[in-house]
C-alpha cells in the first residue's frame, strides 16, 4: 500500500543522502566497528505491541553483543521491496546474517535473492525450509500454538458464555494452529466450549480488527485472542466490551491489566543470540531450527488477577506437561468442522510434528471457514 | 453478559458499525465538499487525516486531555490545507497533482513523527450511550455513540444551510462556478479557496483524531485503510450535498461492518468478496448515479474534473 511505500521511500531516500556522504571514508570505519553486520527486516513498525515489536527484542539482544553491528529497515512489504532491501543490506552495509522476519518473505524473495549471495546466510522466521532448497537459506519458528493452548485454558475457566472469539489475519497453517490449539485448549477445561473465528484479510488493519472484535463479542463471545500482527486494537477494544483478553506475540498486559488472562509470548533474544553466536564461532547452523517452551523459544505471560485458583492449577500443569516433551494439542479422534476425519482415534501430532504446519482445517468447534 | 440474538446480529452490528466507521468519512468528505464547491479538489486529504491522527493522539497523550487532540488534528490539517491552497494559488499548478504530492508528505511525516506514540495508550473522546433503553448488550454498545459523531451530523446541517442561506455559502458557490463572476462581485477567488481548502484540511485532521482517539482508538501507521481517498469519491457521489454525505459515510461504515458481521453469525465463505462490499458499492453507486447528458449535476464548474 502507499503507506507502507512513503516511509520506505523516505527512509531509503535518505539512507542514500547518508551513504553519500559517508563515502569519503566514514563507511569503512563504521563496518569495521564488528566483523559481523546482521540486518533485520520488519514488515511493520518495530513497536507495534506485536509481531514485529517481538522480533526488534531480539534484535536488540543481538545488538548488546560483543562485535555485532545490527541494521534494521522496518514497514518492508512482503513484494519486490523486500527483494531490494536484501540487496542493499548486502551490497551496501555489508550484511552477512539476515534475519528477514515476516512470514511472505520467504517464498519467492528469499528463494530468488539466496543464490546469488552463497556467502550471506538468510534466516527467515516460520518459512519451510526443505531439501533441495537453497543450503544458505534457513527458517526458524517456535511452537506458538501451545501457547496458545495454553491461553485456551486461561480462557476455558474464564469464559461464562461458554463461547471464545478469535480474530484472525489470514488462514496460513501457522494461524489455523493457533486457532485451533486456543479452542482445543479451552475444551480441555469444558468441551461445550466453541470458538468463533473471524478472519480479516489483512496482517494490520486497525479497524477492520476492532470491527471483528466487536462483532465477536456481539455474538457473544467472552474472551478474546488474536493472531494479528498488532494485537493492541483487538485487545483494546475487546476490553472496553468487558471480554477478557488472552495476548499474543507480546506481552500486551498493561493495556487492561484487570482483563488479561495470559499471552503467548515470542523471545526471540534466544534463538537470535543463539545463531549470531554460532556465526561468530564459524559453527554452520541448522537449516530448519524448531523450538517451543522447553528450548525457550516462547513463553506465557504471568497469570493475571482474573485467573481462579482452578486455572492457575490446570496452567501450570500443562504447561509442565508440555515443557517436558511429547505433548500433543491435535490428538484424536478429532475431526474438522466439517465433518472429516484429521486424526483417527490413537493417532496424535506431537508440537515438533512437520504434518503440522501445513494444517489447512479448522477443528469442530471452531466456527469459521479457512477461505 | 449476552443473549443470543441469532440473524439479528448482523443489522445491529451493521448499525454499530455504520455509526462507528463512519465518523471519519464524513468528516473528511464534508471538509472536501466545502474545498471542492470553491473550485478546488484536494486528493491529500489521506495524507492529511493520517497525519491528523498522528498529531492528535501525540497531544492527547502529552497533554492528557483528548480534546486538545481533536484541536490539535484540526489545527495541523488547516496546515496542511492551507499549504495545498497556497500553492494551487500559483500559476499553472495543477490541484490534483499538489493533493498527490501532499498525501505522500502527510503520510511520510505521520510516520517519522509517531514513531514514539505507537505504544503510549493516551485518553479516548466520550461517547454517549443511546442505548440505556435496551437490555442488549449488542444494542447498547451499537449505541454507544461518540460526540464527534454527533457534532459531525450537526455540521453536515449546519453546512448545507451555511451554502444555501448564507452570504459566505454564496460566495462560495460564486466562486466554484465561475471565477470570472466572481471577480466582477470584487471576491477574490483565490483567497476564497484557500479558506475553503484549509477549512477542509482542518475537518480531514478532526476524521483523523476520531480514528486515532476513539475508534479504533490508537495510532499506528495502519491506522487509515484509505477513508481519506474513499471519502473523495464519496463527495462525487454525494453530489457536493453535505447532508448527502452523512447517508453516503453511514452507508459506507455499514458496509464495512458487513464483512465480521456474517462471519460473526456463521456466514463464513468468501469473506474476502464481503470485504469489498465498500469498493463494490462505490462502483455501483458511481454507475447508477452517472449521468446520460454527460454532465456532472451538482458539480462546480470551476472543478478541473469537470472543465
Amino acid at each position: 500500500m502507499t503507506n507502507s511505500l512513503t516511509r520506505r521511500h523516505f527512509l531509503s531516500t535518505s539512507a542514500g543522502l547518508a551513504g553519500a556522504t559517508a563515502l569519503g571514508g566514514l563507511a569503512m570505519p563504521a563496518r569495521a566497528a564488528g566483523p559481523l553486520t546482521v540486518g533485520f527486516i520488519y514488515v511493520g513498525p518495530r513497536d507495534d505491541y506485536g509481531y514485529n515489536q517481538a522480533h526488534a527484542e531480539g534484535a536488540a539482544a543481538v545488538k548488546a553483543m560483543e562485535g555485532v553491528t545490527v541494521i534494521e529497515e522496518e514497514n518492508v512489504a512482503e513484494t519486490q521491496d523486500v527483494q531490494q532491501t536484501m540487496e542493499s543490506m548486502i551490497n551496501f552495509d555489508g550484511a552477512t546474517l539476515l534475519f528477514p522476519t515476516s512470514f511472505g518473505y520467504f517464498d519467492p524473495h528469499i528463494l530468488k535473492v539466496a543464490p546469488a549471495y552463497p556467502d550471506v546466510r538468510f534466516e527467515h522466521c516460520g518459512g519451510l525450509w526443505s531439501e533441495g532448497m537453497p543450503e544458505n537459506v534457513g527458517s526458524y519458528f517456535g511452537y506458538i500454538g501451545m501457547g496458545q493452548y495454553l491461553n485456551g485454558i486461561a480462557a476455558g475457566h474464564a469464559t461464562k458464555t461458554k463461547k471464545i472469539g478469535f480474530v484472525a489475519a489470514k488462514p496460513i497453517p501457522q494461524v489455523l494452529l493457533n486457532i485451533n490449539s486456543f479452542l482445543l485448549g479451552a475444551r480441555a477445561v469444558d468441551p461445550e466450549i466453541t470458538c468463533q473465528a473471524i478472519f480479516t484479510g489483512e496482517w494490520s488493519m486497525a479497524v477492520k480488527e476492532a470491527e471483528a472484535t466487536n462483532a465477536l463479542a456481539d455474538a457473544g463471545a467472552d474472551v478474546i485472542t488474536c493472531h494479528v500482527d498488532g494485537p493492541k486494537v483487538v485487545m483494546e477494544t475487546a476490553a472496553s466490551r468487558d471480554c477478557f483478553i488472552c495476548g499474543y506475540h507480546a506481552n500486551q498486559s498493561e493495556l487492561a491489566p484487570e482483563k488479561y488472562l495470559t499471552g503467548a509470548e515470542w523471545n526471540w533474544a534466544t534463538v537470535y543470540t543463539d545463531m549470531v553466536t554460532k556465526t561468530l564461532a564459524g559453527e554452520p547452523i541448522d537449516n530448519f531450527v524448531r523450538g517451543g517452551l522447553a528450548e525457550g523459544f516462547i513463553k506465557m505471560s504471568p497469570l493475571g488477577p482474573a485467573n481462579s485458583d482452578a486455572a492457575r492449577a490446570q496452567f501450570e500443569d500443562t504447561q509442565a506437561k508440555i515443557i517436558s516433551g511429547g505433548f500433543a494439542v491435535i490428538e484424536g479422534p478429532l475431526k474438522d468442522n466439517a465433518g472429516n476425519v484429521i486424526a483417527a482415534d490413537g493417532v496424535s501430532y506431537e508440537e515438533t510434528d512437520v504434518a503440522l504446519e501445513s494444517m489447512n482445517y479448522l477443528v469442530e468447534g471452531v466456527i469459521g471457514s479457512t477461505s | 453478559m449476552n443473549g443470543d440474538i441469532g440473524l439479528w446480529a448482523v443489522p445491529i452490528a451493521m448499525l454499530g458499525g455504520a455509526i462507528r466507521v463512519s465518523t471519519p468519512f464524513l468528516f473528511v468528505s464534508l471538509g472536501e465538499v466545502i474545498t471542492e464547491r470553491s473550485g478546488r479538489i484536494n486528493l491529500g486529504l489521506e495524507g492529511t487525516l493520517v497525519f491528523g491522527a498522528m498529531a492528535g493522539y501525540a497531544l492527547a497523550y502529552m497533554t492528557g486531555s483528548a480534546w486538545i487532540g481533536v484541536l490539535a488534528a484540526a489545527l495541523a490539517g488547516a496546515v496542511f490545507g492551507l499549504v495545498h491552497g497556497l500553492l494551487c494559488s500559483l500559476p499553472k499548478v495543477n490541484d490534483i497533482a499538489i493533493g498527490i504530492a501532499l498525501m505522500l508528505l502527510g503520510t511520510g511525516l505521520a510516520f517519522f513523527f509517531g514513531k514514539p506514540f505507537i505504544q503510549p495508550v493516551a485518553p479516548d473522546l466520550p461517547a454517549i450511550n443511546l442505548g440505556w433503553w435496551s437490555d442488549l448488550p449488542q444494542v447498547q454498545a451499537a449505541l454507544r455513540v461518540n460526540v464527534l459523531f454527533i457534532f459531525g451530523a450537526v455540521l453536515a446541517v449546519g453546512l448545507a444551510w451555511m451554502l444555501k442561506r448564507t452570504r459566505i455559502g454564496l460566495t462560495l458557490r460564486v466562486v466554484g462556478d465561475s471565477s470570472d463572476a466572481a471577480r466582477a462581485l470584487g471576491i477574490q477567488p483565490a483567497r476564497v479557496r484557500i479558506l475553503a481548502t484549509a477549512f477542509g484540511g482542518a475537518l480531514a485532521g478532526i476524521g483523523g483524531a476520531y480514528l486515532s482517539l476513539f475508534y479504533p482508538g490508537s495510532w499506528n501507521e495502519g491506522i487509515s485503510s484509505g477513508q481519506g481517498l474513499i471519502a473523495v469519491a464519496l463527495v462525487i457521489f454525494a453530489r457536493w450535498s453535505p447532508i448527502n454525505c452523512f447517508f453516503a459515510a453511514l452507508l459506507f461504515g455499514a458496509a464495512g461492518a458487513l464483512g465480521p458481521a456474517l462471519q460473526s453469525v456463521g456466514v463464513t465463505t468468501g469473506y474476502y468478496l464481503f470485504y469489498a462490499a465498500p469498493f463494490v458499492l462505490t462502483l455501483a453507486v458511481l454507475i447508477l448515479s452517472s449521468s446520460k447528458s454527460g454532465a456532472l449535476t451538482g458539480a462546480p464548474r470551476e472543478l478541473s474534473i469537470t472543465k
